[in-house]
């Protein structure tokens, strides 16, 4: 993600219930894969037995027949076959377990992750704008990437290598102890001195990591901004001092980076070598042992035995490297749960749209499209039902309006639109201009007084059908990867090519979509990247015009086009505000100047509405926003 | 290519190759411990002589400690060479980034470099340090105990040697197999990223239009198919540890029952036996780890390609030897100018260009998008090169000059303007490192930026975030005229540097300029006719050439394009343009 600093890793990540969190995810795997991971944990169990069973026939190898062996002079070899027959079966048990156990692992992950992906989007879809205001962009992404990642690892590679690791000890531990018990304190004796020593050094590298990270961070800072302003650094010629910053930098993560890197390279030969330091103690001391018989240990004993110490060792260190993996991958489900927990936005509303035709008189509703749309709204006191046309009448009623409770943006709006009427805000970015026309569809809700469409308050409507039927307009006009057809469709899914086609020429964009390459089939990729600001523009009208709403919220763009593209863009606009209730964030002087009533606003109130003749009249703030304009220069 | 990145090593060439001996030492301890294990049985416990197993055990010991010291210095130059590496990496791309000229800056996209000065070198880092630890500490330890297998027993040890082969044969094939699936999966990956990303930014236009059931089903799909890609890339990869078990699994089984065979026949003694099991191990992990090396490199190679391609980019723009480092005044002229941003464009940008500007003039200059407006000014500081003819700055070619003493002199603000983090003086001292406050202020009050600054409760101290986000466009674009005028240059180019500027304030800049630095040739490319009508000459572009030069009174009589736009924009659908600062 551009713009955005990594999140310093190896920070060791503070998770408040890692217990709960934990149960929480396995209960999420086991919701779908319960069958699965029981085969997992079982096939794990078998392979780790047979392994265990082969190393202990080195013993019988060695003690049951090839030392009985050296002692006769016809050695049968019959048995040793036989026993040998019946390791190479454990094996094939222990082989064929592990390749099941990885294969089901697969489905679990990638399923898991699959699971978690849908769920998450699912969700996010349905979370208020607010959260989307709140949240960084960067941050939502990450959880999606980062957190998703350090998941797949958690569940793909730390959890069954726990499990593994934990069989293995016990069972490896239970064979030591049967084979001899004083190698067994030994070799425990040795586990604790390694993984003191390797305690040690892994600290002193997390630290190192700590430091590292940020060092990266401030660094990759300094790229990002001087790349992004690398053409004025050109400019202003001011290439040295860069460098000279970008050493010091540099330097800085150096020293940090190559601390963090020998403790972590050492953290190896510590734990190989001093199991090594371990296998040649027990095996000077199985040796005297073995010699002089104590405690029941023959040299084929000593043998497994020296095997088990390294694969005793092994799972041991292992689990202790997965620590800070499973720390870090539970905090990224800290996060990614922290999402799914999130409030999704309520609906309480009830009164719906339903298409509609009449009869002797009076609205009924229909199953047909017949243009013609109404609002059903069932009473809850009496059940009855009303049916209401809808016909784009907007009343806001002493409305206010803050983001928190306590920091009101908008105070007291009262304003009325006669369907087919033309509304316009005027006033200073930060006047509430574009907060008013987000309350008439609901994206956020109001503290205090009403807004009433076509007479019904619209606290009572679905928010689906209400958002329906509006139509919106945006300043920054998003698209969608796709092709031109489908974006312009995203207005109205069941729309034919005609009506595609129609509406892309009511939006002015008929002309430019038969220009591009593909015509209707041009695929859009990266947010309409391959158009102009302009023809987003034309596209973004073309699919509010496909929607047919009768009540328009448009947000003038401001940005620079040139003036003959603007022109195109204002006349579909005109078109497409023909006949509908329009509310319109205005910056151009002719939108103004044909409103049917022009509100100004200013912190949040509207301190003086009328039309542009009677604003004029008034030679207050519009007057002077208009004047300033003119004379200009 | 790979020469050309080594060449970074530098300074750490002497860590580069004590690694690899490090790790060798390593090694061969490693392998000598199951040698000695073999005497002790023999010699010691089946031979019933503890003095041989103490003896045998001290130098075990001894393999260890000198094995761990080795590992130990190993890991400390591995991560020395590697991270001093990266370091050299960063700063050779760094240093070379600068000497780009515009057109090279334009070829890779400021995040493309950013990523290659980041996670590219990262990637790269890490590979070093594979390589120098692994790459001779994998092959080294199969060989050493190959060879001490053969030493025990020749018969017995192509058993290993024929499963080494083996093996080897699977895993490249697998991980050939495998690579080439996840090849395929990744893209897949980052489209759903993408969809992902788009729903996010555009969730009010998904809100809206009450989208959200489809664009979950259109997520459902993508995610399903990762899934299917994915599933499909790891069951080839998870042959491997079944694999690599079965293979280990043999060679105990084949060496067990030959072995026992070799025993009886007073060919093998028990001790040799058990060191040969042992070395099972060692050879076959050390396969592994050089299978995981090689993925790593290969992994590694994308990243490589693009660093090389950065510190490979040579800078088209020099400075002449012998330059002049004085410019005579602010005169710039244009003879029979052609440019075109990439050589092989058949269509020029700019056709043809002549213009003769006087010091102190101002020239307006207004056109469509796409009119070449920004083209026709970046020639003049020498941030392009023409393709045809010539621009002259104070009478000479813009090539003679010293680039740095040329844009020391032509200060232009761009359209896409940049502040960096740091106190607005700081940001201010860009045009001057020695500027002191009261020239500070100055240039602000010039710009109409002390009106807001001094409203800051830090006033010029005020930091200011990455990219300026922190003060609104408007504010920007006024710090960085300000930022401009300090440079005190003989030229200065405002490129649409007003736009979110009321025209008021707008006004009043323009006002500032012409009295307070009339010596300065002032260029200013504007959208709005009400910023260049009152210039003293305006240049109207069209398609690259110029349409129409003249006083404002001028163009209207006698110029079609400009007079249309003139009567667009204040004949009734002008820009209603707030006080978009406040």
């Amino acid at each position: 993600m551009p713009g955005m600093r990594p999140i310093p890793r190896g920070q060791k990540p503070q998770v408040k219930n890692p217990g709960k969190l934990f149960a929480r995810l396995m209960k999420y795997v086991l919701h779908y894969y319960k069958f699965s991971c029981l085969f997992v944990v079982i096939f794990i169990f078998v392979g780790v037995l047979a392994n265990v069973q082969g190393t202990l026939f080195t013993r019988d190898l060695i003690d049951e027949y090839i030392t009985p062996f050296l002692l006769t002079d016809h050695p049968n070899f019959a048995p040793l076959a036989r026993a040998i027959g019946r390791v190479a079966v454990f094996y094939a048990i222990g082989v064929l377990s592990n390749y099941a156990y990885n294969r089901i692992m697969i489905n679990v992950t990638q399923g898991v992750l699959r699971n978690l992906r849908n769920a998450l989007f699912e969700h996010m879809e349905k979370l208020p704008i607010k959260y989307f205001d709140t949240h960084s962009h960067g941050n939502i992404m990450s959880i999606y990437t980062n957190d998703i990642d350090t998941l797949r690892q958690l569940i793909s590679q730390s959890i069954p290598q726990i499990i593994n690791s934990a069989v293995t000890v016990v069972s490896v531990f239970v064979s030591m102890v049967v084979l001899s018990i004083p190698l067994t304190v030994l070799t425990l004796l040795m586990v604790c001195v390694v993984l003191f020593c390797s305690r040690f050094a892994a600290s002193r590298s997390g630290r190192y990591f700590l430091e590292q990270q940020v060092n990266l961070g401030n660094l990759n800072g300094f790229i990002e901004e001087m790349m992004k302003g690398q053409k004025v650094v050109k400019v202003f010629c001011h290439e040295e001092e860069n460098q000279k910053r970008f050493r010091e930098l540099n330097d800085r993560l150096y020293v940090s980076a190559d601390r963090a890197n020998t403790f972590a390279n050492i953290l190896g030969p510590i734990n190989a070598q001093l199991g090594n330091v371990s296998y040649v103690i027990c095996a000077i001391a199985g040796g005297v042992l073995a010699l002089n018989h104590i405690g029941g240990l023959t040299l084929g004993g000593l043998a497994s035995f020296l095997t088990f110490n390294k694969s005793f060792n092994m799972p041991i260190n292992q689990v202790s490297q997965q620590l800070n993996a499973i720390v870090m991958a539970l905090a990224g489900t800290e996060r990614v749960f922290g999402l799914m927990d999130e409030p999704v936005e309520v609906d309480q509303g009830y009164v719906t749209l339903v298409n509609a035709r009449e009869e002797n008189g009076e609205l009924v509703e229909t199953e047909e499209h017949t243009g013609r749309w109404a609002w059903k709204h069932t009473h809850q006191a009496d059940g009855s039902v009303e049916y209401k046309e809808l016909k784009g009448n907007v009343v806001f009623d002493g409305v206010d309006f803050g983001y928190n409770d306590d920091h009101m943006v908008l105070h007291d709006i009262r304003l009325y639109a006669e369907p087919g009427q033309k509304i316009a805000f005027v006033g200073s970015t930060g006047a509430g201009k574009t907060t008013i026309t987000n309350l008439i569809n609901r994206f956020y809700d109001i503290q205090d007084g009403k807004i009433r469409y076509d007479g019904i308050n619209i606290n009572k409507m679905k928010k689906a059908d209400l958002r329906r039927s509006l139509g919106i307009v945006l300043q920054d006009t998003h698209l969608f990867t796709g092709t031109v057809k489908e974006n312009i469709r995203f207005g109205k899914l069941d729309a034919t090519d005609q009506e595609v086609e129609a509406a892309a020429r009511l939006a002015n964009a008929d002309g430019f979509i038969r220009r591009l390459p593909q015509g209707y089939d041009t695929l859009l990729t990266g947010d309409g990247a391959n158009l102009s600001q302009g023809q987003r523009q034309l596209l973004a009208i073309a699919r509010a015009a496909i929607a047919n709403p009768p009540v328009l919220i448009l947000d003038e763009a401001t940005s620079s086009i040139d003036t003959r593209t603007e022109r195109i863009v204002q006349e579909g606009m005109d078109r497409l505000m023909k006949g509908r209730t329009t509310f319109v964030i205005a910056h151009r002087l002719s939108t103004v100047k044909n409103s049917d009533c022009i509100m100004v606003l200013e912190q949040g109130r509207i301190i003086e509405r009328g039309t542009h003749d009677q604003l004029i009249a008034q030679k207050g703030k519009y007057y002077q926003l208009y004047t300033g304009n003119a004379i200009g220069a | 290519m790979l020469r050309r990145i080594l060449r970074e090593v530098k300074e750490y060439k002497a860590a580069s190759i004590a690694t690899p001996l490090y790790m060798l030492l390593e090694v061969m301890m490693e392998t000598l411990i199951p040698f000695l294990m073999a005497s002790i049985i023999d010699q010691g416990v089946n031979a019933g002589d503890i003095a041989h197993i103490y003896k045998v055990g001290g130098l075990m010991l001894l393999a260890a400690a000198v094995g761990l010291l080795g590992g130990l210095l190993g890991g400390r130059y591995g991560a020395k060479a590697s991270t001093g590496f990266a370091k050299n990496l960063r700063e050779a791309m760094f240093d070379h980034i600068q000497t780009f000229s515009f057109a090279n800056i334009d070829k890779f996209s400021t995040a493309g470099l950013v990523t290659r000065l980041t996670t590219d070198v990262t990637n790269l880092q890490n590979a070093y340090q594979m390589v120098l630890r692994m790459m001779m500490r994998s092959p080294a330890s199969m060989l050493c105990a190959l060879i001490m297998a053969f030493r025990i027993s020749a018969k017995l040890s192509t058993i290993y040697l024929a499963a080494v082969i083996v093996l080897a044969v699977c895993l490249f094939f697998i991980i050939r197999h495998a690579t080439r699936y996840f090849r395929q999966a990744f893209p897949k990956y980052d489209e759903l990223n993408a969809s992902v990303q788009e729903n996010v930014s555009a969730i009010r236009v998904v809100k809206a239009y009450v989208r959200e059931e489809q664009e979950t089903d259109k997520f459902h799909k993508a995610s399903q198919n990762i899934y299917k890609i994915f599933t499909k890339a790891e069951t080839n990869v998870i042959v491997n540890a079944p694999l690599m078990q079965f293979t280990v699994y043999t060679c105990i089984i084949l060496i067990s029952w030959f072995g026992a065979k070799l025993i009886v026949s007073n060919e093998l003694t028990t001790g040799e036996l058990m060191s040969l099991l042992a070395y099972c191990m060692n050879i076959l992990m050390s396969l592994m780890m050089l299978s995981m090396v090689f993925v790593m490199i290969s992994m590694s190679t994308a990243s490589m390609e693009r660093i090389y391609e950065v510190l490979e980019e040579t800078s088209d723009l020099t400075s002449p030897e012998n330059a002049l480092t004085e410019v005579a005044d602010g005169s710039i002229s244009f003879r029979h100018v052609d440019f075109s941003y990439h050589k092989t464009s058949e269509k020029p940008v700019l056709k043809d260009v002549n213009l003769e500007i006087a010091p102190g003039e101002t020239i307006g200059i207004i056109g469509g998008t796409g009119s070449a407006k920004t083209s026709l000014v970046n020639l003049i500081s020498r941030l392009y090169d023409v393709t045809e003819g010539e621009v002259l700055v104070g009478g000479r070619n813009v090539k003679e000059y010293d680039m740095e003493a040329l844009r020391n002199q032509v200060a232009v603000v761009l359209q896409n303007n940049v502040l960096f983090s740091g106190t607005i003086y700081e940001n201010l001292r860009w045009g001057d490192q020695n500027a002191t406050d009261e020239e500070c202020r100055r240039v602000c009050r010039l710009a109409c930026a002390d009106e807001f600054i001094e409203k800051f409760p830090e006033g010029y101290n005020t930091r200011i975030e990455q990219g300026g986000n922190n003060v609104s466009g408007g504010q920007k674009q006024r710090l960085c005229i300000a930022r401009a005028l300090l440079k005190k240059p003989k030229i200065l180019i405002l490129d649409d540097s007003t736009s979110a500027v009321d025209t008021a304030t707008d006004a009043r800049i323009r006002k500032a300029l012409r009295e307070e630095i009339p010596g300065t040739t002032k260029l200013i490319i504007a959208q709005r006719v009400s910023s260049v009508q009152d210039a003293d000459r305006i240049i109207v572009m069209e398609d690259g050439t110029v349409n129409g030069l003249g006083t404002h009174e001028e163009l209207l009589a006698s110029n079609e394009i400009y007079r249309e736009v003139f009567e667009s924009q204040t004949g009734g659908s002008g820009d209603f343009d707030e006080n978009r600062d406040q």
